[in-house]
């Protein structure tokens, strides 16, 4: 096949840094995940608890994992952004 | 069930159907080379690229599955949006953007980049041509059953239409279209859902759903002293017959010679019989449903409260609801569900649908259909877990959504298209709770096909809405469809042909190769459809994750984790993904169903094989790898630089 690497994608003294932030936020991310499916194998009843707006925990919590996970995606797009503005835009000077 | 054609349906059907070819032709003039075709040139807007990425991933078992599990189960069915949509944090944390760092437009060639290994390029050219065959299995189910309330056509039908579609657009344009088609129908699909969902919840609740609703009927019965049915009150009924099965008592009765069976509830004087809705396979083939022939139309939709509770008052219905309060109320409320049990009567192969009353509170969390409350065991609790890691790994790993993460030019725009899909793909997914529980007591409900709930629930709401949203639906199932035959055509050329064995291609004759094989995995898609038309879709697609994850995550994670890993090591891994789930799959209750061998007898008790095959493509990496270190530290294979 034809294709090369995207011509732009040289240097990114950002990389690290992203690749950590990545990590971090996954490691967030899955502890939430894992404490959701955790609940549900042994303690399933708590699930059923009312809990917010009269809304039972099992509700509550699973449209919190989507919500949470936009939210952790547009921080992940603000810190790379902003990473790579700062970081390359000093290498280059 | 029967339904009835309606020509506006099928003429918005159609035009949307065309416009979707139209726009393909378009692209189709403008698609020169190789590289166009298989990654639409690098130059796609990243906002058109996110909403193409929610085209994609939004497939038929997004709208119709997860909406038609939570109409039938409740709460578990919305376990696939929880899992689904946190897979993409897989995605976009760990895999895509070091992966694009590499400038790799597939797994492929990010392992041929590190390990020049003819191994790994078979394996790796396989696994994307087996995980597509699997994603593609659920969207050609999903075709059918949209085709059936819209056109009146059978099942199979649909999935022929589909196939014969998507292998023309795939054969005649590549990737640029499907990217462009794939924003159109995310975004309209997107819109539209969200149309239904106020729609539904500006109409209220009612224990009464619609005007034409068909309330199952209850006759007073009086039992003998040794529990069987004497006599029954209308005395136009005639008892039959009467057997046990299971925890539930049937009692077949016959009126004007039309034979239908009723469950037997209550006890002492308060004894009733309540309607079932039954299909009989008689010996001579025909099929009877509640006692007469299909066009007699004595099979009726469900879905429907057996009590409103408002603030601990039971009402008969309510306006209009917020979102909140809508699903407070089912959770204080009690639904009427129709459970399935199987056995044979005088030879005939019966299956009767039975009324039972299952608590809202029940329906608003997980344990209608996967058992970790009551009546579980180790064994469903593991298997409830292995879901959830599935659907958790699974997205990072499916050929088709990778693919596009390369369409854009640059690492910035790749990053905010992902966040522009995870936000649609969010939003669409907690209208998905809105769409089956809203389809759970609209009175829409066919029981012998989950898949149709969220378009018999527009049906509610006028021929228009309807039409449109299976147009979308129809379309999601296009692009996906093409998405996933690009990626495997692209598997075949790309990895397997001019990798693998060497073949080094005109970039015509490439585009020619690739072409012929999206006519053959078109194919095999359209057989494997038809085969699998009575499975939920979600649980396919739940399936095709599960195998996903455990052919490819392992090796992409560790290539980009951890120093020590080798080509055997991979090459070994994906080869252990592959064959562990697909063999746990193929010995699964599920498959033992289809084989007609039932599904208690299946070798293998767990329905979904994650947490066995991904914990064990990932040990065969680290011992492969450890056991083929190259003896000197500089021989070490290069590591990515992450």
């Amino acid at each position: 096949m034809q294709h090369k690497p995207a011509p732009e994608i040289g240097d990114d003294a950002a990389s690290m840094y992203k690749t950590r932030v990545g990590l971090i936020l996954f490691a967030i991310y899955a502890m939430a995940y894992a404490t959701f499916v955790l609940i549900n194998t042994f303690t399933p009843g708590l699930m059923g608890q009312v809990f917010l707006a009269g809304l039972n925990l099992a509700v509550v919590y699973g449209l919190g994992l989507i919500i949470l996970a936009i939210v952790m995606g547009l921080i992940y797009n603000i810190m790379c952004s902003r990473a790579e503005d700062r970081m390359n835009h000093t290498e280059d000077k | 069930m029967i339904y009835e054609a309606s020509p506006i349906a099928i003429g918005v059907f159609v035009a949307f159907v065309v416009m979707v070819l139209w726009i393909s032709f378009y692209f189709a003039k403008r698609t020169k080379n190789a590289k166009d075709y298989f990654a639409a040139g690098g130059h796609i807007h990243w906002v058109v690229n996110g909403i193409a990425f929610a085209g994609d991933y939004l497939s038929a078992a997004s709208f119709l599955g997860i909406a038609g599990m939570i109409a039938f189960y409740g709460y578990d069915g919305f376990l696939y949006s929880i899992g689904f949509l946190a897979g993409w944090v897989v995605a976009l944390f760990v895999v895509a953007e070091p992966l694009k760092r590499l400038g790799k437009y597939t797994l492929s060639d990010a392992l041929d980049s590190a390990f020049n290994s003819k191994g790994i390029q078979l394996m790796a050219g396989i696994s994307a041509l087996v995980v597509s065959v699997c994603y593609l299995i659920p969207q050609m189910v999903g075709a059918g059953a949209l085709v059936m309330p819209l056109m009146g056509l059978p099942h199979y039908v649909g999935v022929v239409i589909v196939g014969m579609i998507v292998i023309f657009i795939v054969a005649t344009a590549g990737m640029t279209s499907t990217t462009y088609v794939q924003f159109l129908k995310g975004g309209l699909l997107i819109f539209f859902s969200t149309l239904l969902v106020i729609a539904m919840l500006n109409n209220g609740m009612s224990s009464t759903p619609s005007a034409d609703f068909h309330q199952p009927v209850t006759l007073d019965a009086t039992l003998g002293d040794d529990g069987a049915v004497v006599a029954v009150s209308d005395a136009r009924y005639e008892i039959v017959a009467q057997r046990q099965e299971g925890s539930v008592q049937l009692v077949l009765l016959e009126q004007d010679s039309v034979q239908t069976w009723w469950s037997v509830t209550g006890e002492g004087a308060a004894v009733q019989l309540q309607e079932t809705l039954s299909r009989t396979m008689r010996t001579d083939g025909t099929v009877l449903y509640n006692g007469a022939p299909q066009e007699d139309r004595e099979f009726f939709q469900i879905g429907s409260f057996s009590r409103i509770i408002v603030n601990g008052e039971e009402v008969g219905s309510i306006d209009r609801v917020g979102p909140f309060q809508f699903l407070a109320t089912i959770q204080e409320s009690d639904v009427i569900r129709f459970i399935p049990v199987k056995f044979n009567h005088v030879g005939d192969s019966v299956t009767v649908w039975y009324q039972t009353i299952t608590p809202g509170e029940d329906l608003m969390r997980p344990g209608v259909r996967f058992k970790i409350d009551e009546g579980s065991t180790l064994l469903s609790k593991l298997d409830f877990v292995s879901l959830m890691l599935a659907l958790f790994l699974g997205t990072a790993a499916l050929p088709h959504i990778l693919i596009r993460y390369y369409t854009v030019h640059s690492q910035r725009d790749a990053r905010k298209s992902t966040v522009v899909a995870i936000t649609a793909i969010g939003f669409f997914y907690i209208l998905t709770l809105f769409l089956g529980m809203g389809a759970m007591v609209s009175g829409v409900l066919d029981v012998e096909s989950s898949n149709m709930s969220a378009p018999l629930l527009a049906q509610n709401f006028g021929i228009i809405l309807f039409a449109c949203i299976s147009a979308l639906a129809f379309a999601t199932v296009l692009g996906t469809v093409s998405g996933l035959i690009v990626a495997s055509s692209g598997a075949v050329v790309h990895d397997l042909m001019h990798h693998f064995l060497g073949m080094r291609l005109t970039e015509k004759a490439q585009v020619r190769a690739g072409k012929s094989v999206a006519i053959i995995v078109g194919g095999i898609a359209i057989l494997c459809g038809i085969l699998f038309k009575d499975s939920n879709v979600s649980f396919l697609v739940g399936l095709a994750f599960a195998v996903a994850a455990s052919a490819n995550l392992p090796s992409i994670l560790m290539l980009l984790f951890w120093k020590k890993t080798t080509a055997k090591g991979i090459t070994a891994s994906i080869l252990a993904g592959i064959v562990g789930s697909l063999g746990l799959i193929l010995f699964s209750p599920m498959m033992w169903d289809i084989y007609g061998l039932g599904a208690a007898n299946a070798p293998v008790p767990l329905e979904n094989p994650g947490i066995i095959s991904i914990p064990f493509s990932f040990g065969v990496l680290v011992v492969v790898s450890l056991m083929t270190q190259p003896k000197l530290v500089t021989e070490q294979a290069p590591v990515m630089q992450v």
